[in-house]
């Protein structure tokens, strides 16, 4: 019944009309044989589609200089917020050094430098938990999407129930819920398997990643032509080959550009993690403000610091899934 | 209602499953208060980032390159970075910056409080989103019926006001609605700012009566459910919004 389904496929709604399901469609009934409006099919049906993806890949003459984001204006973004970065450190260490007559204390910026390759080993541990994450979340997912389509009742069931419940749930309570209700060892017999905090933090992160590729997994199968499925049957294959062999290589494409997405917004919430405790890029960040005599104006600076790493990181990612779905899209 | 809270004590001692938000005067006092503050976060972040959206949407339109420019930087600095280290940022880092006031009593507070920071950051991590959402919304709009507007002597805010907003806004609902659930679930960051919210009271329960597991449950579907009231809500506006033959497919 969901028809705004989890929020976090909003950039997959927004920009890859194929992995969102079709309006109104299978979700209910269940069965594949919905048909599923492909992008091109026409401009005059697709331009009035609630779904806005669909709707703003139609729009009449979209030349260039009517979307910023895409032209003129997407290096200058990065620019800007980079000279912002270098903007509030130098600001926040002039503040610092106003207030401050002492001058024995370091300046913000020789903290940033003293303290860099530390903050940087934490970043690195972050995009760690974020790529383990969506390997476990990716693994787990494809197949509970596939089974989201499945003919047999329970199984579909299932799976619709688990995919719902996990892409509805806030990400920092499945976090907790991970950290805290996970033991922090499995004994089996003589065999312990320790599961410290960080393990519990990255199963925390895979499950609303399985959840969503399994909502992206569903709307790309349902996104394939049901023509496709017929002159697979037609040509003899049972169900199964026809998903392996015909349908699923047609999905990678459409997956793709949603799953990038959804990994760019994993490495942002791994710093989430520090509300538990787990020695990522945030905790270390506060210990260093401790280390360096928690002086409150040291803080802008260290976050503005966390920002930039992120910023760098996640900018281009989003550039690249942005190319990637202008390239499927002309196909 | 004593009748109830005797019963979920006793419900306690027989199984073990410790729900003092029932049962508990002061834990119940907490529990409902940190459900509507989550409430009042979740509602004003999404008027505000609405707001945001509609400004931003509008500035993306403008002649002027540098404020093109200036539109796409907000909006590139907000989807690229944790919205964490933004609450961090803005609460600690800012925060800090602005001078202090004296409350009724003498005492110097914070210009900002904890929960107005909670506000900003958030309504602008959201508002970041919607304004792409409103403006693919408004792309989707055909360039004639913008010319028809013109055409009937509209000036560029009325065409944007009664004409552009009112078709985009049918068009963009569901993706916007995707974004505004994602807000809600969003709402318990300020969780690590120590705004009292619904997280941050079961928490506080949990360490105080040893009853993670309760708590983590009862947390779980507290937001679920306000997530699905969210989404019935919305999926009512859609309804209530449709223009016939505009907007819909599939007959539905």
């Amino acid at each position: 019944m969901l028809r705004y389904r989890d929020a976090f496929t909003l950039p997959a709604l927004l920009s890859a009309p194929a992995a969102s399901p079709p309006p109104g469609g299978g979700d209910r009934s269940g069965s594949r044989q919905t048909p599923s409006p492909r992008p091109a099919e026409g401009v005059s049906a697709s331009a009035i589609a609630p779904d806005s993806a669909r709707a703003s890949k139609a729009a009449p003459t979209p030349d260039a200089s009517s979307s910023p984001l895409q032209g003129e204006g997407g290096h200058f973004s990065f620019l800007l917020v980079s000279a912002l970065f270098v903007l509030v450190v130098a600001i926040t260490a002039t503040v610092a050094v106003a207030q401050q007559p002492a001058p024995a204390k370091a300046s913000a910026l020789e903290v940033l430098i003293r303290w860099a390759p530390l903050l940087l080993w934490g970043f690195g541990f972050n995009i760690l938990i974020s790529v383990m994450a969506m390997a476990i979340g990716t693994v787990a997912g494809v197949p509970v999407g596939i089974a989201q389509l499945s003919p047999v009742a329970p199984l579909r069931i299932v799976a619709r129930i688990a995919t719902q419940l996990f892409r509805n749930s806030p990400w920092l309570v499945l976090l907790f819920l991970c950290v805290f209700l996970i033991p922090f060892e499995i004994r089996i017999f003589d065999l312990r398997i320790p599961f410290p905090d960080w393990a519990k933090a990255t199963m925390g992160f895979a499950l609303p990643v399985m959840a969503n590729t399994s909502e992206i997994t569903r709307g790309a199968i349902q996104s394939v032509a049901t023509g496709q499925w017929d002159s697979a049957r037609a040509l003899g294959l049972s169900r199964r080959k026809a998903l392996y062999l015909v349908i699923l290589p047609q999905c990678v494409k459409r997956m793709l550009p949603p799953w990038m997405n959804l990994y760019s917004l994993i490495a942002m919430s791994t710093v989430n993690a520090s509300i538990v405790g787990v020695n990522e890029m945030i905790t270390l960040t506060s210990q260093v403000h401790a280390a360096e005599g928690s002086r409150p104006e040291l803080l802008a600076p260290l976050y503005a610091f966390a920002l930039a790493c992120f910023f760098i990181y996640c900018y281009p990612i989003g550039k690249w899934t942005q190319a990637l779905e202008r390239r499927y899209q002309l196909t | 209602m004593q009748p109830i809270y005797d019963w979920f004590r006793e419900f306690y001692e027989r199984t073990g499953i410790n729900l003092t938000f029932i049962y508990d005067d002061f834990d119940r006092a907490r529990i409902i208060k940190g459900f509507f503050l989550t409430l009042e976060l979740s509602v004003v972040t999404v008027i505000l980032s609405i707001l945001v959206g509609i400004a931003g949407a509008w500035l993306q339109g403008s002649r002027l390159v540098w404020i093109r420019r200036i539109v796409a930087a907000f909006i590139s600095f907000f989807r690229n970075t944790p919205p964490l280290v933004q609450i961090y940022f803005f609460y600690f880092g800012l925060g800090y910056l602005l001078p202090r006031i004296p409350d009724g009593s003498g005492a110097m507070i914070p210009m900002i409080s904890n929960v107005q920071w909670a506000i900003i950051s958030l309504s602008l991590f959201a508002g970041a989103f919607n304004i792409e959402i409103f403006r693919s919304g408004i792309e989707a709009i055909p360039k004639s019926t913008v010319e028809a507007a013109t055409a009937f002597g509209f000036s560029r805010w009325q065409t944007y006001r009664l004409v552009v907003l009112p078709m985009a806004i049918r068009i963009c609902l569901p993706a916007l609605g995707n974004n505004l659930v994602n807000l809600v679930k969003t709402t318990n960051l300020a969780y690590a700012i120590a705004v009292p919210e619904l997280l941050y009271v079961s928490k506080q329960i949990w360490s105080d009566s040893t009853n993670v597991r309760e708590m983590m449950l009862f947390v779980l579907f507290a937001y679920l459910a306000l997530v699905f009231a969210l989404v019935a809500l919305l999926n009512a506006i859609e309804r209530r919004l449709a223009v016939p033959g505009f907007g819909q497919q599939g007959g539905h």
